[in-house]
């Protein structure tokens, strides 16, 4: 799996990290990582609904900080239960850009085994760092 | 270095980590603790307790609670107070995410005999009514301009909508709606997750418990009748839930203003991102402060609605009005806030903006801010247990000043989820704790291992601890017979 949950960091929340060969995928582990915080098991998730989002930001890290907030907010906004379909990251002059397509559906609790709500990501020792074979992401939920 | 490495101890329940210990440190450390929990605390509260220290402004000592262990920036059980007149600093790490999250407890002239027949029922019922669980929503449908109005009136809001009786407002900290909520400081965003969560329980270690008094549990009989605590075997609700989706996005949003700006405005280096703050008297600081407020507000609005709802579901199984059954609340209080209050530092009183993360205010009788029925006795205090150990009724006392007033919140983990996930299964621990009388429901059976009892401290050790440092005096403790787990 490309991400595991540590204990190193907390006894009371959710730590984990992710990894990837490109930049991409540890955003996508990452994003994988979050849902299934949230959703044990995630191979359930019908892709039936969109969403598009469209980020920048300066710092590189804090650009997966807010990738990752997507998935909490449209978990509460919307009921949604999201995965990442597509994901973009440019750099264009001082900005990282990320433009993502996200598929899911509504949170199902019939189908959809929960684990615990994720409140919020945070940036206790949040680190995105390149290491040898590509990307390597630690993060703390607040659950 | 290790916890007990690092820390002299002052007194019996106090140990220190002196200046020394980090680079920046403005005051001293201080644990509050038994030497027994003082062993089981993990070792990450030491880092996370002295970089609170490190804050602008703090005064006298960052503090932990005795139910303290790690969270993200503040560790949980932390308290830190500053003073703004000397650059201090308001920090959403040290509220929480989770924006006044707390207890609250209704009381009921029923018993045991009456109840456990209808356990079962009343669970099942009570689970159907309140959301709980991953995004829980829909316990009331509020438009976003009935939304913002919630925000600032909080649960005077729902108690004029018919959510519940005057008297809980008298009976909740703050009377239910602090002043200053100001709406044009939150977001969108926050609006949209909190919107259609009103009346929701949420999820992780949140509750909603069924709790019997037995007459042996009772620690002080004097005080736990003036609370209306004198039957043999009383029935009471107690329930855990914060400010949901909303509070969480408000705290989320000023996070990364306060890291934008806490360096080249403000000239404020810090060792974790977490505990990203602005001065309290700069705009930043007084936005977060008015948007902190509408996050108060939406959650005392959140267990108002809830409140509602156990008396409804009381009244369908028994078929009596909530008023016959004398379900009338006890105390509501919160365990994560900050909030601007006089204390006495050094002989100079001082207006100081007092950070409580996972730990509760705990105002000793004849202060202002304790409701009017209970000024001969203190505030009360809600320290909710696991879900197999039990939860305590504590009072405020005068010798708390030293901890500006604040104890503890509950029994405090010291094992981690994922390790409590190895060591138990959600639904044999469900069918275990039925054969022991506690009747359980929950939206997930793997968050249900996670809040196994054996994954927390003793709630026993931590109200003791309190009590010999002199923070809290015991009432009484509760045991669950019912259970909705989020």
């Amino acid at each position: 799996m490309p991400y595991h949950y540590v204990d190193e960091y907390t006894v009371a929340d959710i730590a984990f990290e992710a990894n990837g060969a490109t930049l991409e995928e540890v955003f996508r582990s990452a994003a994988e990582a979050v849902m299934n915080a949230m959703i044990e098991n995630l191979d359930e998730i019908r892709p039936e609904v969109t969403r598009e989002v469209e980020l920048e930001d300066s710092a590189l890290d804090l650009l997966l900080f807010r990738f990752l907030q997507e998935f909490v907010y449209f978990k509460d906004a919307d009921y949604l239960v999201l995965r990442v379909n597509e994901i973009q990251i440019e750099k264009a002059s001082e900005v990282y850009r990320l433009r993502a397509r996200l598929v899911g559906e509504t949170l199902d609790a019939d189908r959809h085994e929960q684990r615990v709500d994720v409140k919020a990501i945070t940036l206790h020792e949040f680190c995105l760092e390149q290491v040898h074979g590509g990307w390597r992401a630690q993060v703390l939920l607040d659950v | 270095m290790e916890l007990l490495d690092a820390v002299q101890q002052v007194s019996e329940t106090i140990w220190e980590v002196s200046t020394d210990y980090k680079e920046g440190m403005r005051v001293p450390a201080r644990i509050i603790a038994t030497e027994k929990l003082m062993q089981d605390m993990d070792d990450a509260v030491l880092e996370q307790i002295t970089n609170v220290a490190t804050l602008p402004g703090i005064v006298k000592y960052a503090l932990c609670m005795p139910d303290a262990h790690s969270g993200y920036g503040f560790p949980i059980g932390g308290v830190a107070a500053m003073d703004p007149a000397q650059g201090g600093v308001i920090s959403p790490g040290g509220i929480g995410f989770d924006i006044n999250c707390g207890m609250r407890l209704v009381r009921t002239n029923l018993t045991l005999s009456e109840v456990e027949p209808r356990i079962e029922e009343l669970v099942d019922r009570l689970f159907e009514r309140i959301p709980a669980g991953v995004g829980s929503s829909g316990a009331l449908k509020v438009s976003e301009s009935e939304f913002k109005e919630l925000v600032v009136q909080g649960a005077r809001w729902c108690v004029n909508q018919g959510y519940g009786w005057e008297e809980d407002l008298e009976l909740t900290e703050e009377k239910g709606c602090i002043a200053g909520a100001d709406p044009s400081k939150i977001s969108e965003r926050a609006i949209k997750r909190g919107l259609n969560q009103v009346g929701t329980l949420g999820s992780g270690n949140h509750y909603l418990e069924v709790q019997v008094l037995h007459p042996e549990n009772i620690v002080n009989h004097e005080t736990a009748k003036a609370f209306g605590l004198d039957i043999p075997e009383q029935i009471v609700v107690m329930f855990h839930c914060g400010s949901r989706g909303f509070g969480h996005q408000v705290a989320t949003d000023y996070l990364q203003l306060f890291l934008k700006v806490m360096g080249p405005k403000y000239g404020i280096q810090l060792r974790d991102r977490e505990l990203a703050c602005a001065p309290f008297n700069s705009p930043e600081g007084q936005d977060y402060f008015a948007a902190m407020k509408c996050g108060l507000n939406m959650s005392f609005a959140n267990r108002q609605v809830i409140t509602h709802h156990v008396r409804k579901t009381f009244e369908e199984v028994f078929g009596r009005s909530a008023e016959d059954m004398g379900m009338h609340m006890i105390y509501d209080v919160s365990h994560n806030t900050a909030k601007l209050e006089r204390h006495t530092v050094d002989g100079e009183e001082r207006e100081l903006l007092v950070h409580r993360k996972g730990a509760t205010r705990a105002f000793a009788p004849g202060m202002p801010d304790v409701p009017e029925r209970y000024q001969d006795l203190g505030q009360p205090v809600i320290i909710g247990g696991s879900m197999e150990t039990g939860s305590y009724l504590l009072l405020g006392v005068e010798s708390g000043r030293e901890a500006f007033y604040s104890t503890a919140h509950g029994s405090g983990r010291t094992m981690s989820r994922t390790k409590a996930r190895k060591l138990w299964r959600g639904d044999k621990l469900q069918r275990e704790l039925k054969h022991r009388g506690i009747y359980i429901r929950t939206a997930s059976y793997s968050g249900l291992a996670e809040e196994a009892g054996g994954a927390y401290k003793s709630i026993d050790e931590v109200v003791d601890a309190t009590a010999r440092a002199g923070l809290s005096t015991p009432v009484a403790r509760f045991i669950p017979i019912g259970n909705v787990k989020g």
